[in-house]
């Protein structure tokens, strides 16, 4: 029992040391190991089209984390005082934004976006004062953060749930007796309940976003993010810089992630 | 729409306003996009690639073209699911029952977090590993030669287990974890063999674990695209790589349409029949989610 489940860790986590062992080679090619360096994080580092990937990619992870937080912490906590049939088409609407398949949600937002760039483009062109640039509506950040957020806002939206179930309502009650602001009980006594796994929520969408291929070869039009960067240079053989991208992806997502998990579970377990 | 709870001094308006944005979202994101789609699979082909209005089954009548995609989907998603089961189950029980407390969380932890990093990094290990560098050229050190493993079906479901697994673990672990141990005892001092006791006692208690485990793993592997792009060569090719080649590739958007619609239905009569089959109740779906 316990050899398996070593087996199954190594299985997990070798080719994950792999990557990593092989970013550190001296080599010229990615799969001959000849020595330990950091030539090739020099090299990726010094490539202007990686670094251009990765502040695209940061720039929309960000922006995912701060939107999704702040709209799925709200919505949370709205929808704890909806009942009915409309509790009934949120929950619904929450269900199906994180069950459909990434790849079915890149295309529609894809097909979407630009029918409805091509009605309202001649539009504004028309609104625009004559002689200038009119303005244009074009697939890029907006569209990437728009289609990551609708997933990760229903995920915040289920983690800031699941929490608000397990606090204390005698505390939110007391708050209220003792005659303070509803805004005053909610910054002093539910938001501190809530916090963690509010971080938990903004960790986990920006590792989403951060991570996420599909969606973004789909929509993020002229503008390359790491993962779509990383996919394209596979297609074109495999070289040590894409150890070197892998490596530090990789780093990057498993520490938020272990962050948000440890946050997530230690008040569950006391 | 609210009925007020929690002392209810705050207006309706707060609820609303709150939920604005969300709603927006799914509104322009989620709904219109999906009611695009399915308009489109009813239209036709523009001479330049996209959409051009029209309402015809063309699209539909045209889908066993793309049959070798849909065929391999269904047989690589169920057999995936049933692989990832396999192995996950002993290591859930090993988890939920023989880890003392104080390592439970760090290696429950370890196995859920390879899930949220990247599977695209995590599939292009495979490719490093499984291709002509990798375990092949170490075989023809000790004399073996042309074996090929990047590329095959074996390769493929090897993608398919790596990059699930994890997914199927937390929701049997959970399942399991609630167990009452109690009842293990029960059953034992009632002479049952540990072998009874598994498949009388624990079995059964942790179907809805498993249920949902399957479900989402089958879910995600009805959609697949990367790992039979990395490990397939090509010749093992999902509706999810029909659908990049349809949407970016030769902008057949209708068609395409019409694949991603059959797609989506065929999910959803699986997993309602599914649901209906296994349990009665949604069971622990939330939790499933971390």
């Amino acid at each position: 029992m316990r050899l398996y489940a070593i087996a199954v860790y190594l299985f997990l986590y070798v080719p994950i040391g792999i990557i990593v062992l092989f970013s550190f080679n001296s080599g010229r090619h990615a799969s001959d190991f000849v020595g330990l360096s950091v030539k090739w994080y020099g090299k990726a580092w010094s490539n202007p089209f990686v670094i251009d990937a990765l502040t695209t990619s940061l720039i929309i992870a960000l922006s995912v984390a701060v939107l999704s937080s702040l709209m799925g912490t709200s919505a949370a906590l709205a929808l704890q005082r909806v009942r009915g049939p409309m509790r009934v088409l949120f929950d619904g609407l929450i269900y199906v934004s994180i069950m459909i398949p990434g790849i079915v949600i890149g295309i529609a937002t894809l097909i979407a976006l630009v029918t409805a760039f091509d009605i309202l483009n001649p539009l504004l062109a028309s609104l625009w004062p004559e002689g200038v640039k009119p303005a244009k509506l074009s697939l890029g950040y907006t569209s990437v953060i728009a289609a990551h957020t609708l997933f990760t806002m229903s995920l915040v939206i289920i983690l800031v749930r699941a929490r608000i179930a397990g606090m204390d309502r005698a505390l939110i009650e007391a708050s209220q007796d003792l005659y303070a602001t509803p805004w005053r009980t909610f910054y002093q006594v539910t938001l501190p309940q809530i916090f963690p796994a509010v971080l938990a929520g903004f960790l986990l969408s920006f590792t989403f976003s951060f991570d996420d291929f599909i969606i973004s070869f789909f929509v993020a039009g002229a503008n390359t993010t790491l993962p779509v960067y990383v996919f394209s240079s596979i297609r074109r053989g495999i070289t040590p810089e894409v150890n070197v991208i892998g490596s530090v992806v990789l780093f990057v997502s498993l520490t938020l992630l272990i962050i948000a998990q440890l946050l997530l579970r230690r008040r569950d377990r006391r | 729409m609210a009925a007020a709870t929690a002392g209810g001094r705050k207006g309706p308006w707060l609820t609303v306003a709150l939920l604005a944005p969300t709603s927006a979202w799914f509104l322009i994101l989620l709904v219109m996009p999906l009611a695009v789609v399915v308009i489109f699979s009813f239209g036709a082909r523009a001479p330049m690639g996209g959409y051009a209005a029209a309402f015809t089954f063309e699209q539909y009548a045209n889908l066993p073209s793309r049959f070798a995609a849909f065929k391999n989907t269904m047989t690589f998603a169920p057999l995936g699911t049933l692989l990832c089961l396999l192995i996950a189950y002993p290591l859930a029980y090993y988890l939920a029952v023989k880890v003392s407390p104080r390592w439970k969380l760090l290696l429950l932890v370890l196995v859920i977090v390879p899930f949220w990093t990247s599977l695209l990094i995590r599939t292009y290990a495979w490719i490093f590993i499984l291709g002509g560098r990798g375990i092949p050229a170490l075989l023809e050190l000790i004399g073996i030669e042309g074996v090929r493993l990047i590329n095959t079906p074996g390769a493929v479901m090897l993608g398919i287990v790596y990059g699930y697994l994890p997914l199927m673990v937390f929701p049997i672990f959970v399942s399991l974890e609630k167990l009452d141990k109690g009842l293990l005892e029960v059953s034992s001092d009632l002479g049952g063999t540990p072998l009874r006791t598994f498949l009388q006692v624990t079995l059964p208690l942790s179907m809805p674990g498993m249920a949902t485990g399957c479900m989402l793993v089958f879910i995600l592997l009805m959609g697949e695209f990367l790992i039979p792009a990395f490990l397939g060569g090509g010749k093992i090719f999902f509706i999810g790589n029909a659908l990049v080649d349809l949407f970016l590739q030769s902008r057949n958007w209708p068609f395409g349409s019409a694949v991603a619609v059959t797609l989506v239905v065929i999910m959803l009569i699986t997993v309602s029949l599914y649901m209906r089959l296994t349990m009665g109740k949604s069971t622990g779906r939330d939790e499933s989610l971390m």
